[in-house]
């Protein structure tokens, strides 16, 4: 008898039909979960990893010590920095280069950096259109830190109660 | 003068123009049938689909169409040149050509031939020398073993679809092989009704004859790549995909002919049942069964190719040639 309905109900296609009737049924939802990208964008947490930056003090002078402690931590070894004492005897870095084709995004050097000097911040939208133009320099990466400054300041102080 | 142009050159004249009046809102159709594909199969997956050429996305294909046209043509090394390039032609042409017979309205089709059905039939099953020529003069080993499944397939399941043709023409009767006649016959009560299992049968059939979704085998992406077309490019590549789009827009024109009564209206009241409304039923319906392919395609899973072989050899051909015996012994047995 069981083996008499199966058989029924495979040869009038009730799955398949129930099936279709599923999608049909999504399509006329209205609903979407995609967004329209280059105009609607996701949400992004505080602690997203995304370009990195040298920040500067609010007076302007850069954060970085050239502890070279990201350099030491990177497992990429993206990272490569040349440092000697300024003239007004603190000590800075003359070379702050880091490789994007090489890095991982795994956050380390932000987590190991004492003054909060390298952050990634939110940006993800930096391909290029040349590898060169992904080997970073210090110049560079000072730049995007006064370019996104506002947003990665918020997104420290947000994420500051979880540390 | 005049007369060579009353005598020769008017005809010709006439005969293209209409042909041309048939192949332009196919091609048309074909290229939309490609946005209508990404847009359906996106809203069942809850997605946004192509929207961001021209309002709705409505002038993707003419952008794709572009694309493809600027796409340099590239030749494997190992490929038989003429055969490779024939293939794309071939599929493409083959799918235009079935047209020629299709009824339109009661009185247009471009040509009544008494054999309609028969030529439809063979087209649609010449249509496998385009994939078996591509497979093979690729000289690759995906778009080889891809046209091997193809061809397999499309004989496996044109076994059943003529038997469904069968029961269609003896139901029709006398002139049954004629399309207009069949949808004529049609006028009382659609063949769907009557052969409803038949319809389903001959639609599932025409997934597997079209390669499509839960049967497309030929191209799977997760095992052949994509299938017989995978070395083309460009314009070639581009008649493929035309012609398999133009083959989806045939096979539900002809599940309409054979089955939901052709250019008919469903309705015979006010101006629907018209003469000038027919070609406007028919393309609704053809719309409708092509709407099918693609809810189809968002819906199931691909087969395997033992139940694809298995479907088609243990349970489509031993039910469809039931149901022409059936069909047959009712009509013998009360004489209609």
């Amino acid at each position: 008898m069981s083996a008499l309905l199966s058989s029924l109900r495979s040869l009038l296609l009730l799955e398949l039909v129930r099936g279709m009737g599923l999608t049909l049924w999504s399509m006329f939802t209205g609903r979407r979960v995609t967004v329209n990208y280059p105009y609607e964008k996701g949400v992004l947490s505080p602690r997203f990893r995304g370009e990195h930056a040298l920040r500067r003090y609010p007076t302007g002078e850069e954060r970085c010590i050239a502890c070279k402690l990201c350099e030491a931590i990177c497992p990429a070894q993206a990272i490569t920095i040349e440092a000697e004492p300024r003239e007004d005897g603190s000590r800075r870095t003359t070379r702050y280069d880091i490789d994007m084709t090489k890095c991982i995004y795994c956050g380390y050097c932000q987590e190991a950096c004492p003054v909060d000097a390298v952050v990634q911040g939110p940006n993800y939208e930096f391909s290029t259109e040349t590898r060169a133009e992904l080997y970073y320099d210090k110049d560079k990466l000072l730049d995007n830190g006064d370019r996104w400054e506002h947003l990665i300041a918020a997104n420290i102080a947000q994420d500051a109660a979880y540390r | 003068m005049i007369d060579l142009f009353l005598t020769v050159v008017w005809p010709a004249l006439k005969i293209v123009l209409t042909i041309l009046a048939v192949i332009v809102p196919l091609i048309l159709g074909v290229a939309y049938m490609t946005l209508a594909e990404r847009k359906v199969i996106a809203a069942a997956q809850f997605r946004h689909g192509p929207n961001v050429v021209g309002p709705f996305g409505v002038l993707q294909p003419w952008a794709d169409a572009l694309k493809l046209m600027f796409k340099e043509v590239i030749l494997p090394a190992g490929a038989n040149k003429v055969v490779f390039f024939l293939a794309p032609m071939l599929t493409f042409a083959l799918a235009m050509l079935a047209w020629a017979v299709m009824p339109i309205t009661e009185n247009f089709a471009i040509a009544d031939i008494n054999l309609g059905l028969l030529y439809l039939f063979a087209i649609s099953s010449l249509g496998v020398y385009g994939i078996i020529m591509s497979g093979w003069a690729s000289n690759s080993k995906y778009p080889f073993l891809g046209a091997l499944r193809s061809a397999a397939q499309m004989v496996s399941y044109e076994v059943s679809m003529g038997l469904i043709i069968i029961t269609v023409v003896i139901t029709v009767g006398a002139g049954g092989f004629n399309l207009g006649n069949i949808v004529e016959a049609q006028r009382d009560l659609w063949f769907a009704v009557i052969h409803f299992p038949m319809f389903v049968v001959f639609f599932i059939s025409a997934l597997a004859e079209t390669n499509r979704a839960p049967f497309d085998l030929p191209e799977g992406e997760s095992e052949l790549v994509a299938g017989y077309f995978l070395e083309y490019s460009s314009m070639q590549f581009a008649l493929f995909f035309l012609g398999e789009y133009a083959n989806i827009l045939l096979m539900s024109a002809m599940t309409v002919t054979l089955f939901l009564g052709g250019y008919l209206s469903p309705v015979e009241v006010w101006f629907l049942g018209d003469v000038w409304m027919q070609p406007i039923w028919f393309m609704l319906k053809t719309s409708f069964i092509a709407f099918v392919f693609l809810w189809v395609r968002a819906t199931v899973p691909r087969y395997r190719y033992d139940q694809l072989m298995r479907l088609g050899w243990k349970v489509f051909l031993p039910l469809s040639l039931f149901w022409v015996v059936l069909t047959s012994g009712i009509i013998v047995g009360f004489g209609l």
